[in-house]
């Protein structure tokens, strides 16, 4: 829009120690960060001493991160799986126009609204081993005696372990890719579906050949943002289980955490942190840089 | 014929119903149990004789706790809606130079993990004087809520007509005579929007503030309710009492303003 040039270098005058603080803090920091990596800094008092990857290779070298790289594999892929699958299953209900929409609506929805923290706190006594649902199914009259997230069971570099925080944090997540999805089947002209009807196409054709293409784009953005949650997932494995017997819940977020905060491992934190930062950029940047390319048009 | 075919669909969305219900069921079933009741295998029994034992014992330990989350989150939500109003117009309605990638490098703040940043974090508000503070812990969720409030009053403002404005400036009004006069008042709607959202997810928020605040006594709610179930010598039914009024502020805000809390919920995956 045409705007005059004295108002435009308002503009920037504001803008720029805004961004500048914010530019400081992110990119001044993460560049900070990269350079604790390269050092030896091991106490309270920094260190810059340079010694090139060594902490990487310390990293990738130990069983713990090891374990770490592991288990943020598979907690993101069924997480994301369980997410979309379930998520649209919900989606597909709610769009038949149910009595009681809103209703069920809020009801998926509203673990969402709740802190990592106290998703931890309530399902770390559900998956208890002693009262929780083992102390359920016995009532029921099973002979349950999983582990849970106490189990050191592993299947294929699996920990089953994990599939207690899984459940959570799908519990938690389900509603929001419910609500994407939603609002995608609501953007489908009823028309197109009411045609597609008289045409003969049954329920299954309808999803196969209209619903599915149309929320395509949407499950890529799911993807892209139950990616990014749990490839930093620290708040919820810290609340409900810790790092576990041999680390079978462990996640690079807690290990940093534990490593800088607790053991003073500056460097080998900040390195955690550098590998981290870059496996959500190879799945956050390319979104960005699609989504701003189209914009421009 | 048509409710026929609704039957299997309303089987099913109460059946999700009773499971995204019974963690809650767990956790006020739990609260309301006296200490005496708090034994081995009764967690999903009913209770059979409700007392606020537990909340009192849960409140006495965390009240202070969830008044600093209030001193929190109410700062942090106001100072949000002033900064993201102020960028997202400018980067709405003026074109300028590497405006485009300018506003991706905010963007791409708000999907980074903050351990990446922690620690010259905690070195920066060491050396001016906030670290371990509430106010310390005030101005970092400040600064890394920008993408997001900033994003979401963007998205917002792209959708009013340019002639709006010009009209105004016809009028003698300069641009940001306009955008105090004539863009703020119909605002409102993103307004509430990005305040819900902040709340919510400062509210929320752990790592920064374990990482931030080490006294006790001006630690927010979350990292309370965690030392307060870390605890083992602490009886379930407190527990779950403390987690439950850790939840309760957001979940109010959820059941009375859901509908701007799922808008913001969907302008998070950048396009609006």
């Amino acid at each position: 829009m045409y705007c005059p040039k004295k108002d435009i270098k308002i503009g920037l005058i504001i803008l720029f120690p805004l961004l500048a603080i914010l530019f400081l803090f992110v990119y001044g920091f993460i560049a900070w960060s990269l350079r604790v990596s390269f050092t030896d800094w091991n106490g309270i008092i920094p260190n810059m001493d340079w010694v090139g990857f060594e902490n990487y290779r310390y990293l990738f070298q130990s069983q713990r991160f090891q374990t770490d790289l592991r288990n943020t594999f598979y907690f993101t892929l069924f997480f994301i799986i369980i997410c979309i699958v379930g998520g649209f299953f919900l989606s597909y209900l709610l769009y038949a126009k149910l009595k009681a929409e809103s209703l069920f609506r809020t009801i998926y929805l509203f673990p969402l609204s709740l802190s990592f923290v106290v998703t931890g706190v309530l399902w770390r006594w559900i998956f208890n081993p002693e009262i929780g649902l083992n102390a359920l199914l016995q009532m029921i009259g099973f002979k349950a005696e999983f582990g849970w997230f106490t189990s050191t069971y592993s299947i294929g570099g699996f920990n089953v372990a994990l599939s207690s925080l899984i459940i959570a944090a799908s519990w938690q997540y389900m509603g929001y890719t419910m609500a994407m999805f939603l609002a995608g089947l609501r953007s489908i002209p009823d028309q197109l579906i009411e045609s597609a009807k008289i045409d003969g196409a049954g329920e299954w054709r309808i999803i196969r050949s209209i619903i599915l293409p149309i929320i395509k784009p949407i499950t890529f953005s799911a993807m892209i943002v139950l990616g990014h949650v749990s490839l930093k997932i620290f708040d919820l494995a810290y609340a409900m289980t810790g790092k576990g017997p041999a680390f079978v819940t462990d996640f690079p977020g807690l290990f940093m955490f534990e490593t800088t905060f607790r053991g003073n491992h500056y460097s080998e934190g900040a390195a955690i942190s550098v590998i981290m930062l870059l496996l959500i950029a190879v799945v956050i940047v390319p979104y960005l840089v699609s989504t701003f390319r189209s914009e421009d048009v | 014929m048509k409710s026929k075919t609704l039957v299997p669909k309303y089987i099913f969305a109460v059946l999700f119903v009773f499971i995204f219900l019974f963690p809650l069921y767990v956790l006020i079933n739990n609260s309301i149990k006296p200490f005496a009741d708090v034994r081995i295998s009764e967690m999903w029994l009913p209770a059979e004789n409700p007392s606020s034992e537990g909340f009192k014992e849960a409140f006495s330990k965390l009240g202070q706790n969830l008044k600093n989350s209030f001193l929190l989150v109410i700062p942090v939500s106001l100072m949000s809606i002033v900064f993201g109003s102020i960028i997202g117009f400018i980067f709405s309605k003026l074109r300028f130079r590497f405006s485009n990638v300018l506003f991706a490098l905010i963007i791409f703040g708000m999907f980074i993990p903050y351990q990446s940043i922690l620690i010259p974090l905690v070195r920066t508000l060491n050396k001016i004087g906030l670290y371990g503070k509430l106010s310390g812990l005030i101005v970092t969720h400040i600064i890394y809520g920008l993408p997001i409030s900033t994003l979401m009053f963007r998205n917002y403002y792209a959708k009013i007509p340019d002639e709006l404005l010009e009209a105004g400036m016809i009028d003698g009004m300069s641009l940001w005579g306009a955008f105090l006069k004539i863009i703020i008042p119909i605002s409102m709607p993103t307004m509430v929007v990005v305040l819900i959202w902040q709340f919510t997810s400062v509210w929320n928020d752990f790592l920064f503030a374990v990482v931030i605040t080490q006294k006790p006594s001006i630690q927010p709610i979350t990292v309370a309710l965690q030392n307060l179930a870390g605890s083992q010598v602490i009886e379930w039914n407190v527990q779950m009492a403390g987690a439950l009024i850790a939840a309760i502020p957001t979940l109010i805000v959820y059941i009375f303003l859901g509908k701007f809390f799922i808008q913001g919920l969907l302008s998070g995956s950048v396009k609006g």
